[in-house]
């Protein structure tokens, strides 16, 4: 339950500080922290403006991502509480469900019958196609590490193991789950959000026909996901044994650190060529096996 | 006995399809199929929910020592449950699906079309009931022989019996390795039968006989790269047959390896480690040669090769857990194989019927002619996009089920495994990710392309929703996807025991009370899910109602002037894949570069095609290879007797000369 109220609390604050440190990086004044938040009520208040193409697809699609990311969040694991549900395998359900919300996203963009949302559901197809394998090579890494198979007992058992190399893992596995986050949330350097031509977008020009609830809807998922992987990256690099207080004070450091980092990386880094992403993409599934062999040599199977 | 003479008896009234009047005869076939089904599936579950025990009774036997007998386990009991849904489902469907074509074709295409329907099921009730040698060669035949009626029923076309004749060599290599097989196994053991495999296979070597079954088996199941036959037949059958030769009768092959590897005792690693990496191969490469696919059926048929891949994965899985004796990997990665063939008969039968349906109605299969079907086809629309995200494997519909219970496996075998194990299970890992990423690419474009948008041509523009006897049946697919995916611990137990039978694996209840206790929780989870879906969607309907909702036209960067021939096609979605694909998938263009000179560029035309490389390589090549030295050969046929009489002259000649050098 912890874990589930608490992503939801960093989610509160999460795009703002993304946006202060733009901010501050660039020397601006800049919006206040919870801006993101201020725009979304303005959303909700709005009405709507559904495109003649669109159908039942486009209208659901919103609702249907927002439920798969919320699903994921049951999944999550905070200090020594186990995550809402919690089996063997969970990581599995959790990466599908969100695989269900980009399928959703994907085919809503197609429902709108334009040639530049078109383009962005392919890209978005084809990049979140690449990443998924880094995704689970990094669980079995995990598993293989802990010798267990779900969040809950792998983040319990992580730091216990006795393996006196358990931070590299944390480190690498922390730099993976950055990695992703900026693929599955479309940021730089694959993606950037504040892009002004729509040729040179990806999530954004998959959105562009969404108003109102709809478009409320998408951005809170984002956030969530945001949230999400912060408590992942979290849970990696804190370990489960620690006074609470103290936990829920760091976890909240990580979540506003991560988002810092997102923000300084968006400010001094260009956005990737599109065609030198799938590169991008795939290395991080060759990083994900280097970890692995790493594993292999220090659990003494490969000598 | 009374079970043996009425299905005896519905074998003979199958012949009277073609003296039945015309109007009747989908009804007298309906009537034999339904009395036969619900016949077959009271024994099989008979034996799914008695102790376990087979049901065994002769089917007829003559003096002269002639005689089929019919055994039912469990494995047989849960294949004749899965061909008989599918055959029934199918049936129904096609009632609506063969409307257009009574105006055209006579009676006794019908009448064909029927009889073999019905052989087609037969025989495949009867392949997964006979353990006899002779008697499943017999049958096997007649499957093979029965569907290459049905793929030709619309062989107004050449192509289209081009297509059915190539089909028909391949199930005849298929069988010849199959026999080949069997004569081994009869000359070691004196018996040729299923059941004499496990004395030979304690005798012998396991391996090569395993790979005469398997090469013969898998041409059958479509493992790559003996797969050419099915994108061809599969878009070349009238949609029910497609639904029901992917759905089921390519699971036949999948039948006969699971038969073979049951009685192996032996080479065991090494034969898990073939299966698993040509299921590899065949999972990731069917599904990368799907996404450029630019027919809706061959799209489909492709990913009937990744998905006889996925099955494969559990299989091998199951057989290395064996070979390292590590329980819980066979169960998991058995059951998974297992209940993977029961989902994709479902899901894979559904697609194949809406393909159908779209063919109908757009009468095209070409997806860069379609487009806003939905709006057109609601209900066949929705029926697609259930079995899309059910093939690719999305919670909460059945595909995520079975390909959990292989992840689990997977996973679970990670902690404490060798470093050579650790290796295979973790590219496993990554491929099985990598496949499900790239199903979603493609059916995210299938549902997409075909279904949203605004239609691309007049015809789809012109569509109209399919008769409500073709949606009625599917409904039934749609709500068992549904229920394995929700219910997963109801279906998933009984299968874990016909797992724990076919490969005596004695397995203690108590690990399966765990994991299907773990089951229940990704119910929970899918119910949890599906509740906030509906509460969101009501929420959202509720707070739209009192905001101002309007409509306009879709966001077009400032053009106006947007038609839909602009919208995103199939090849331009795949495009940035295609580049990165390329060098397996060697796309050709053909397009003439406008030249300097030319400063009013005229009419031209582009072309872009992906040809199957193994198909090219491994059975165009040689064929042509061995048509061109007969060709050359054909130099002796000259039509002058006296040539013909001089070449049986020269060939007694011959065998004189070998027969005194007594060489023969």
């Amino acid at each position: 339950m912890a874990g589930f109220i608490l992503i939801v609390v960093a989610a509160l604050f999460f795009p703002g500080v993304i946006l202060r440190t733009k901010s501050i990086a660039s020397g601006r004044k800049g919006p206040g922290i919870f801006q993101p938040w201020k725009d979304l009520s303005l959303l909700l208040r709005k009405g709507s403006v559904f495109s003649d193409t669109t159908g039942l697809i486009f209208k659901i699609a919103p609702s249907i991502t927002l439920a798969t990311v919320i699903g994921a969040m049951l999944f999550l694991p905070f200090a020594q509480q186990k995550a809402l549900l919690s089996f063997e395998g969970d990581f599995i359900m959790f990466a599908y469900l969100l695989a269900l919300g980009k399928f959703f996203t994907i085919i809503a963009a197609l429902d709108t019958g334009s040639s530049f949302e078109g383009m962005g559901a392919s890209r978005e197809a084809l990049f979140s196609m690449l990443v998924e394998p880094a995704f689970f090579i990094l669980m079995a890494t995990f598993a293989m590490f802990t010798g267990y198979t779900s969040f809950s007992v792998i983040f319990n058992h992580f730091f216990i193991t006795g393996n006196d190399y358990v931070l590299i893992y944390s480190i690498i596995g922390a730099y993976l789950l950055v990695q992703i986050t900026m693929i599955e949330n479309s940021r730089l350097p694959v993606d950037d959000p504040k892009t002004h031509l729509e040729l040179t977008m990806i999530h954004e020009v998959m959105i562009l026909d969404y108003s109102g609830f709809d478009k409320a809807l998408i951005h809170i998922a984002g956030y969530l996901k945001f949230a999400i992987y912060g408590s992942l990256i979290y849970n990696l690099v804190v370990p489960a044994g620690w006074n609470v207080i103290l936990q829920i004070g760091l976890f909240f450091a990580v979540q506003v650190l991560f988002a810092g980092v997102i923000g300084f990386t968006e400010s001094f880094r260009a956005r990737n060529k599109m065609n030198k992403n799938p590169k991008f993409i795939l290395t991080l599934s060759s990083i994900a096996l280097i970890a692995f062999m790493v594993i292999l040599i220090l659990t003494e199977k490969l000598a | 006995m009374f079970g043996s003479t009425a299905f005896l008896i519905i074998l003979v009234l199958s012949l009277l399809v073609y003296a039945v009047p015309e109007w009747l005869k989908h009804y007298f076939t309906l009537g034999l199929l339904t009395a036969g089904i619900a016949l077959t599936s009271a024994w099989s579950i008979g034996v799914l929910a008695g102790t376990g025990q087979e049901y065994e009774f002769p089917l007829f036997a003559s003096e002269a020592g002639v005689r089929m007998v019919l055994v039912i386990d469990s494995l047989s009991a849960f294949f004749i449950l899965v061909i008989n849904f599918t055959v029934l489902i199918g049936f129904l469907y096609s009632r609506g699906y063969l409307e257009p074509y009574r105006a055209r074709m006579n009676a006794l295409r019908f009448s064909i079309h029927y009889f073999s329907y019905l052989w087609l099921w037969i025989s495949m009730l009867m392949v997964v009931m006979v353990r006899d040698g002779l008697s499943f060669l017999i049958v096997w035949e007649i499957m093979a022989l029965s569907s290459f009626f049905l793929v030709i029923f619309d062989a107004e076309e050449r192509s289209i019996l081009k297509t059915g004749i190539s089909y028909l060599i391949m199930m005849h290599v298929s069988m010849f390795f199959i026999l080949v097989a069997f004569l081994i196994v009869q000359k070691d053991t004196g018996q040729m039968s299923f059941d004499s495999l496990g004395e030979y296979f304690g005798r012998h070597r396991n391996l090569p006989l395993f790979l005469l079954f398997f090469a013969g088996f898998a041409i059958k199941a479509g493992f790559i790269p003996l797969h050419t036959w099915l994108p061809e037949a599969h878009p070349a059958a009238p949609s029910h047959i497609s639904g029901v030769m992917s759905g089921v009768m390519i699971k036949m092959g999948i039948y006969g390896i699971i038969r073979v590897v049951a009685s192996m005792q032996s080479d065991l690693l090494v034969t898990g480690v073939i299966i698993l990496i040509i299921s590899l191969i065949s999972g990731v490469l069917g599904v990368m040669m799907a996404i450029v696919q630019h027919d809706l059926k061959r799209l489909l048929a492709y990913h009937s090769i990744e998905n006889i891949g996925i099955i494969g994965i559990g299989l091998g899985l199951g057989v290395i857990g064996q070979a390292i004796g590590n329980h819980a990997l066979s169960l998991l990665g058995y059951a998974g194989g297992v209940l993977h063939v029961l989902n994709h008969s479902l899901f894979k039968s559904l697609l194949f019927f809406n393909a159908g349906s779209v063919y109908l109605a757009a009468h095209t299969r070409n997806m860069e002619q379609t487009g806003g079907l939905m709006k057109r086809m609601p209900w066949t629309a929705i029926l697609f996009l259930t079995g899309s995200l059910a093939i690719c494997g999305l919670p909460p519909f059945n595909g995520f089920i079975s390909e959990f219970l292989i992840y689990m496996g997977m996973f679970g075998s990670l902690p404490g495994a060798s470093l050579f194990h650790s290796i295979l299970i973790v590219g496993s890992i990554a491929a099985l990710a990598l496949i499900g990423g790239l199903a979603i690419f493609c059916f995210t474009k299938a549902f997409g392309i075909v279904f949203l948008g605004e239609p691309r041509s007049e015809q789809a523009g012109n569509a109209r929703e399919a008769d409500k006897s073709m949606i009625y049946p599917q409904l039934a697919t749609a709500a068992m996807i549904l229920f394995i995916g929700l219910g997963s611990p109801l279906v998933v137990k009984p299968v874990f025991g016909i797992v724990g039978q076919t490969w005596n694996l004695g397995t203690q209840p108590l690990v399966i009370g765990a994991f299907t206790a773990n089951l229940a929780q990704i119910s929970l989870a899918g119910g949890i899910f599906v509740v906030t879906v509906a509460a969101l969607l009501l929420y959202r309907r509720y707070h739209l109602s009192r905001r101002v909702v309007e409509a306009g036209p879709t966001w077009g960067c400032g053009y106006t002037a947007v038609t839909a021939k602009h919208q995103y096609t199939a090849t331009s979605f795949a495009y940035n894949y295609n580049h990165l694909a390329r060098p397996l998938l060697q796309t050709k263009k053909e397009i003439d570069e406008i030249g300097e000179d030319e400063i009013f560029p005229r009419k031209r035309k582009f072309l872009s095609h992906s040809d199957d490389l193994f198909k090219r390589h491994l059975v165009d090549r040689p064929v042509n290879l061995v048509t061109g030295l007969l060709k050359r050969l054909a130099v002796m046929q000259t039509g002058e007797i006296r040539h013909y009489i001089l070449y049986a002259f020269v060939f007694m000649l011959l065998v004189l000369l070998l027969a005194t050098l007594k060489i023969i």
